[in-house]
């Protein structure tokens, strides 16, 4: 069977099979998912409606007949041959293919500390039902890593009554991805919520009675939550002799070192106009890449430039940041009825923003944003200020100029 | 049909939409840039999300939080991962007042 195959059924390699088709390609698509449902989305994991984790499949069964995708679930790619275009999968099938695409994603970082197995990882909809399952009111769990993962599950936990430790070896909570306006301003929430941190602290130990600290205190907990981030997903394309590093590489158009073997997704580290690669984690850009590896494997040559964009809920908060914020960048600050933005400038230029304020309160602002970083402007400091200029008007002037 | 008050013309942006609750049930209603108005379901049709709080350009409006959008003169989605139309009711302003048939 020749044609397409995509190993990885997450949000990209599943994108990437339809966009494959919305391209013109008719030829066979087989998408292998490693997990024993239907291709489904991860950001609903952590929103129980109830008790019960959600599963919001990406599409329906009926949606992979229509456009005529084999979908092979609970199996993954043992070995690729990139040489000979093929792979054989777990049962020991082996797939020849036209493209291949590696939509591998990416796997949660394990702690090695003595009793780290205790630890529950939180990505999958298994991990959702793992820890879902074994909390309620006045249960505690202490939630190793305050990155966005992190603290997203310690407001829901909160919003089900549950004792809730953050662990942090940082000396701030979302010191990562999260300007410092807005993670300060996360933090305090928390907090007010009753969230108990314990930054600038290594796990020394995970026992029977919780996580023990490096300097020597417990944090007593029924269940213990690793979030300390993930390692993208690059075993079967280190072995097979691809080009890796933070994840697997490719050029500007998502192609790897292997002829005709694209990557696209958390997994994919993509070579950058000034140099190095950059490896996102987002669930825009699994889709973004997924479009773009897909027209090229259907004959196009286009680079992948999509501004990163991502959002975290955390209570009745919602915080979104389009493009990079840079410690560097000039940062002008814009109140709104809704909350904050700020806007990140570099030499004059806008470049990235952020906002957050109470629930989609601010997206049409930060869409607005995305659009005049798009436009390439550099616009006037205090326009840009005043709220009382509408993003949508300094759009439109820079459109018209 | 009964047709409901939602309120003013006004009070609506041009190219612009607010969130009408009536009934236990959320609309969404839009300004069109000629000063039209239109008036959808609330939420969109992928995952629930108020559409009022999206961008409206044009008749376009995108969901605030996955960017699908969606034709509001029509209801049409027309960006994944909107793929599912969305219900629409008639809508007019008399005297400044806009009014939205909702059964």
């Amino acid at each position: 069977m020749d044609g397409m195959v995509i190993i990885g059924a997450g949000e990209s390699g599943t994108r990437a099979a339809f966009a494959l088709r919305e391209a013109g390609y008719s030829g066979p698509v087989t998408l292998v998912g490693a997990e024993p449902h239907l291709p489904y989305e991860r950001p609903p994991l952590s929103k129980t409606i109830g008790d019960a984790v959600q599963m919001k499949l990406i599409c329906a069964a009926e949606a992979l007949d229509a456009a005529g995708i084999t979908y092979l679930k609970g199996l993954s790619a043992a070995e690729l041959d990139a040489g000979a275009g093929a792979v054989r999968l777990s049962d020991g099938r082996v797939l020849h293919y036209e493209k291949l695409l590696l939509a591998t994603g990416a796997r949660p970082r394990r702690l090695t500390c003595p009793g780290a197995a205790r630890a529950l990882d939180f990505r999958t909809h298994a991990d959702a039902e793992a820890i879902f399952s074994r909390v309620g009111p006045g249960r505690s769990v202490a939630i190793i890593g305050a990155g966005l993962i992190g603290m997203e599950l310690a407001s829901v936990l909160r919003g089900k009554d549950v004792s809730v430790d953050v662990i942090e070896a940082a000396p701030k909570p979302l010191g990562r991805a999260v300007p410092a306006r807005f993670a300060e301003k996360l933090h305090a929430r928390h907090a007010a919520e009753g969230v108990r941190f314990q930054v600038d602290r290594g796990v020394a130990a995970i026992g029977d009675d919780g996580v023990t600290l490096t300097d020597g205190s417990l944090v007593p907990a029924d269940l213990v939550v690793s979030a300390i981030g993930v390692l993208p997903d690059i075993a079967l394309a280190e072995a097979a002799g691809l080009a890796t590093g933070n994840g697997i590489l490719t050029d500007a158009c998502l192609r790897t070192s292997a002829p005709n073997v694209f990557a696209a997704g958390d997994c994919a580290a993509v070579a950058q106009p000034g140099g190095g690669h950059v490896r996102y984690e987002s669930w825009r850009n699994a889709r973004t890449q997924a479009e773009t590896a897909a027209r090229n494997m259907a004959g196009a040559a286009e680079t992948f430039g999509a501004l990163p964009w991502f959002w975290s809920d955390q209570y009745d908060l919602g915080l979104q940041v389009a493009g990079l914020p840079q410690p560097a960048h000039r940062i002008v600050l814009r109140s709104a009825a809704e909350g904050e933005l700020e806007f990140y400038l570099d030499d004059g230029r806008l470049v990235a923003a952020a906002g957050l304020g109470n629930g989609n309160g601010l997206a049409r602002d930060i869409k607005l944003a995305e659009m005049l970083i798009a436009a390439g402007i550099s616009p006037s400091l205090p326009e840009l200020a005043d709220p009382s200029v509408g993003l949508k008007t300094l759009l439109k002037s820079a459109r018209a100029a | 049909m009964i047709w409901v008050s939602a309120g003013k013309l006004d009070d609506i942006e041009q190219e612009g939409a607010i969130r009408f609750d009536h009934g236990g049930r959320t609309y969404a209603i839009y300004r069109g840039p000629d000063d039209s108005v239109y008036c959808t379901a609330g939420l969109c049709t992928h995952e629930a999300i108020h559409l009022a709080d999206g961008l409206v350009m044009n008749f376009e409006v995108e969901c605030p939080k996955h960017s699908g959008a969606f034709d509001y003169r029509t209801g049409e989605a027309i960006r994944l991962p909107a793929c599912e139309n969305l219900k629409t009711y008639p809508a007019e302003v008399i005297d400044g007042e806009v009014r939205v048939a909702l059964a």
